[in-house]
């Protein structure tokens, strides 16, 4: 049996990886799949940690997770689209529309 | 060992998967990119006997949630390059400090054997065999209140996607 140590530590790349991308990219769909990558690093954490700790309710949580992911998938793509619409474009460096 | 050699492959295409989402200028590859990673995930917790969840990650995520990412970068094109330039002036050398500082000190912490989790007991594969039955029964007990909400959410979810794509500006 793998350590959980390492599967921690992979988690915790994962998300550093996520993080990064998320301050350095300026694609708004970009940023977005870095969300992502961010909550699946958490959802391994929580696996991990399920089984070193003998317990089920890990699995639970990662369920909730993934379902409360997807709502955010959907709201926030369908913002995008419906940015991209108004602005023609999906860089969040031009959306400036509130500067005076 | 069969889970320490599922482990390493599955963790450098976890690992390949996210460097391509971050580094790749069309955001199609950054897709599939994401797409590797889900299902390198998905694997690993196979390994780690989470069986239902494995299930659920390749069914939501690689299978709808990436449909839906593919289909809006469809929708706005992909032909349209990214503007590159960086207008904070130490944002991409602070990110990467700070990142790599987190990743060197998560990697020397695991290989000086490092206790992450601090209560672990010897782990019984039966206690967390992760089948639909042994995620289910906790599921509407005791998070029952949970379950409720998520599925309010769901439904608020789609109904704002919903008038999102309704939406129009006003003329004039």
């Amino acid at each position: 049996m793998v350590d959980p140590g390492w599967y921690m530590a992979l988690a915790a790349a994962l998300f550093v990886i996520g993080a990064m991308g998320l301050l350095i990219r300026r694609n708004a769909l970009v940023m977005f799949m870095c969300i992502e990558l961010m909550l699946n690093a958490v959802n391994l954490t929580l696996i991990a940690a399920g089984r070193a700790l003998n317990d089920i309710n890990g699995q639970v949580a990662v369920f909730f997770i993934l379902v409360v992911a997807a709502a955010e998938v959907v709201v926030g793509l369908a913002i995008i689209v419906s940015i991209f619409r108004l602005m023609s474009t999906a860089s969040v460096d031009e959306l400036s529309e509130l500067k005076g | 060992m069969a889970e320490a050699v599922i482990f390493v492959l599955m963790a450098v295409g976890a690992l390949a998967g996210a460097l391509t989402v971050v580094i790749a200028r069309n955001p199609v590859y950054s897709a599939i990119g994401l797409l590797a990673t889900l299902f390198s995930v998905a694997v690993l917790y196979v390994a780690q006997l989470a069986h239902a969840v494995a299930a659920v990650q390749v069914i939501v995520y690689a299978g709808a949630v990436m449909t839906l990412f593919l289909f809006v970068i469809m929708l706005i094109g992909v032909d349209k390059s990214e503007d590159r330039d960086e207008r904070l002036p130490y944002q991409r050398p602070l990110t990467l400090a700070i990142g790599g500082l987190i990743v060197i000190v998560a990697a020397t912490l695991t290989l000086a054997g490092f206790d992450w989790v601090p209560a672990a007991t010897a782990t019984s594969a039966d206690a967390t065999n992760g089948t639909v039955e042994r995620i289910a029964r906790p599921m509407f007990t005791d998070w029952v209140l949970a379950f409720e909400a998520t599925a309010l959410l769901l439904t608020i979810a789609a109904a704002g996607a919903i008038a999102l794509a309704h939406y129009r500006r006003r003329e004039g």
